[in-house]
């Protein structure tokens, strides 16, 4: 579906009349709108991946794009994950800054290599001389009965190489912004979306509208702990907070939106106000990146915790399929409420 | 097939270079200066010099793990390039990359590649971003027949086919990937068959006889150059060294090596013929070996005076700011 234009602006409630206008929108809208601006702002921007052109992708974050730009901007591909991506890695060295689409990260390890040997070492490896302005858009989760082939949350992975910068965002807002940001990026960024939040709505800013990679964002303020997030489960604990103040507890919910590089000035100043952590996340527990955000504040600001920082991810298992065994395997409110009225107890 | 006197000295030139900086490059790592491994592309040079004479600086490579010799072809520094090889931070890579991973963006080289067949998919990116931008630039990726059985090779070829993309696919055949022979990793005996199956041109030369690599490849850039899309050229050859420095080469007996280095020397040939067609005399490639060796010992000893490279910036050199 192509990007709506029909919703009427209204300014961002309290912003001093300074702020851009918003637009209610999808998600998916969000994305698209990036794209589409950014395409528009430099002639080097291209779009290569499966089922990109007439389908407008697999969660219609392209639509309308092929009409706008044409088949060799929005250059749809046979199914070939390392193809594609060795080609954007190609022609991000040479002097495009190709964007991929990758249906769902649980493709990723059919293109891994040129990801992980070329993509993120090739300007380390050569001394410099090179640079790869690429990004690598897909999306993970589940929820959506797809099974475990299909839903996994593989942010482990990507954040243990060096060389990759790695953004997860939450919000239409956040989706349009983030993804303007790692667009005009240097360097090789992976863009992991949630395919349970493409049908979310947010006011989105009009026009162009950055927010810079490495900026953590306090999506609700407060005193009693502090509830690190990212990507869908960013909804999950906004919602548990609310539950919170009910029962008296002021959460304050950090959406760490860029995992790398990872805005440690944002999350130890939270902790050092509420004094305790919980890190929630979608992915499975075991080596999750959550061990990482625990073990930093631990390191960091130890002295400042009045509980041991606590994890609350998903099972080591796969994803199973039936919608009630999906469920129980990651992250949900009632989960997040036990888990904070357990850590504040 | 005519040669002109100069193309046919440029060549031997840049062959007896590739040649001299592999013996150089092999005796400094007897002498432990070199460490980490490195791949002799001794016996091949009739590849990367016929090739990348048809290329311009501002045309790209993607190179092997085997990559000395693209390099040199392509017009890069060989100070810079021992440099490397000695962990300096004058050289190509600042130390960060050595033999493996060497590159030379200003002359279009993407870089040796220690991952086999992993260059292909770059190539053919490098290619798109020439026809996307309306330039007349095209891509060569050199890979060996190791790499043709990888699966980049396949999503490569069929991508650059559909698309037309300007790229030379060029597969040198040195008869062995790493220890296994292509007999038992191939059931066609011409790896140039599988391009049909790609709906591009598949053409087979001679990789010992620099004219003949050095006319296909004219045909082939010509071909990519004008937009009339990719084709793969497989270069039939043979290694001198064994996989890496030091490999013990079990695979192989003595007799084949011994027989196949003395049938199998692209650069005795080009001294042959070049004599025999009347080129130039041997006293003209004798001076030609004399010059070589002088331009390889000033390399090395500008290699040596520079500082090792410093570990002081690494982290800088991860990401671009």
């Amino acid at each position: 579906m192509p990007p709506k234009t029909d919703t009427t602006a209204e300014p961002t409630p309290g912003a001093g009349g300074h702020s851009p206008p918003t637009r209610e929108m999808f998600y998916s809208e969000a994305l698209n709108e990036a794209l589409r601006l950014e395409m528009e702002r430099d002639e080097r921007v291209i779009v290569i991946g499966e089922d990109i052109a007439e389908h407008g992708g697999a969660f219609q974050v392209t639509a309308g794009l092929l009409d706008r730009f044409g088949p060799t901007r929005i250059r749809q591909t046979p199914i070939s994950e390392i193809g594609i991506v060795g080609a954007a890695v190609g022609a991000a060295l040479t002097g495009l800054r190709p964007i991929v689409e990758l249906m769902y990260v649980d493709f990723s390890g059919l293109a891994m290599d040129q990801v992980v040997n070329q993509a993120a070492q090739n300007r380390f490896m050569f001394g410099g001389q090179a640079r790869v302005p690429m990004v690598l858009r897909t999306q993970g989760g589940s929820g959506r009965g797809n099974a475990a082939q299909h839903s996994k949350s593989l942010e482990a992975w990507f954040a243990h190489v060096a060389g990759l910068k790695l953004v997860m965002p939450a919000t239409p807002a956040d989706a349009k912004g983030l993804l303007t940001a790692a667009i005009r990026d240097d360097n090789p960024v992976i863009f992991l979306e949630h395919k349970l939040l493409y049908r979310t709505k947010g006011a989105v800013p009009e026009g162009e509208h950055v927010v810079p990679l490495g900026q953590a964002d306090i999506k609700r303020e407060g005193t009693d702990l502090t509830i690190v997030t990212w990507s869908r489960e960013v909804l999950f604990a906004l919602e548990a907070a609310g539950r919170l103040a009910e029962l008296g507890i002021a959460a304050e919910v950090v959406d760490v939106r860029t995992l790398v590089p990872l805005d440690k000035g944002a999350l130890l100043a939270s902790v050092r106000k509420t004094h305790r952590l919980l890190v929630v996340h979608e992915a499975i527990k075991r080596a999750g990146y959550g061990a990482e955000i625990a073990a930093m504040i631990a390191e960091e600001a130890f002295d400042e915790l009045d509980a041991p920082p606590k994890r609350l991810a998903g099972l080591d298992t796969p994803i199973p399929y039936a919608q009630h065994l999906e469920k129980s395997v990651v992250p949900q409110v009632e989960d997040i409420v036990a888990a904070a009225k357990e850590l504040v107890g | 097939m005519t040669i002109d006197r100069a193309t046919a000295l440029d060549l031997y030139r840049v062959m007896r270079t590739i040649r001299s900086f592999e013996e150089r490059s092999t005796q400094l790592f007897g002498e432990n200066k070199i460490w980490g491994t490195i791949h002799s592309y001794a016996g091949e040079e009739a590849i990367a010099a016929g090739v990348c004479a048809h290329l311009r600086d501002d045309d790209w490579i993607t190179s092997t793990h085997r990559g000395h010799g693209h390099c040199i072809a392509k017009g890069a520094d060989l100070g810079k390039m021992f440099a490397e090889l000695l962990g300096r931070e004058t050289g190509y890579c600042r130390g960060r990359g050595g033999s493996m991973h060497i590159a030379d963006t200003s002359k279009g080289n993407l870089g040796a590649n220690g991952i086999v067949g992993g260059g292909i998919p770059i190539a053919t990116g490098a290619a798109l971003t020439a026809q996307q931008l309306g330039t007349d630039q095209v891509a060569v990726s050199f890979f060996g027949d190791g790499a043709a059985n990888q699966g980049t090779f396949h999503e490569s070829l069929n991508l650059a086919a559909i698309w037309k993309l300007p790229v030379i696919y060029v597969c040198e055949n040195n008869q062995y990937a790493e220890s296994l022979p292509v007999k038992r990793a191939f059931a066609v005996e011409n790896i140039a068959v599988r391009a049909s199956g790609y709906g591009m041109p598949g053409v087979r030369v001679d990789g010992r006889d620099v004219r003949a690599v050095h006319e296909a490849a004219r045909e082939a850039v010509a071909r990519a150059r004008s937009g009339k899309g990719p084709t793969l050229l497989v270069a039939d050859s043979y290694r001198h060294e064994g996989h890496y420095y030091g490999d013990p080469r079990k695979y192989q007996t003595k007799d084949e090596i011994e027989g196949w280095r003395k049938r199998f020397d692209p650069i005795a040939d080009a001294r042959a013929w070049i004599v025999a067609d009347r080129l130039a005399g041997v006293a003209d490639l004798d001076a030609i070996d004399l010059s070589v060796v002088g331009e390889i010992d000033r390399a090395v000893a500008w290699a040596e005076e520079g500082p090792p490279a410093s570990p002081i910036k690494l982290p800088d050199d991860v990401y671009a700011t």
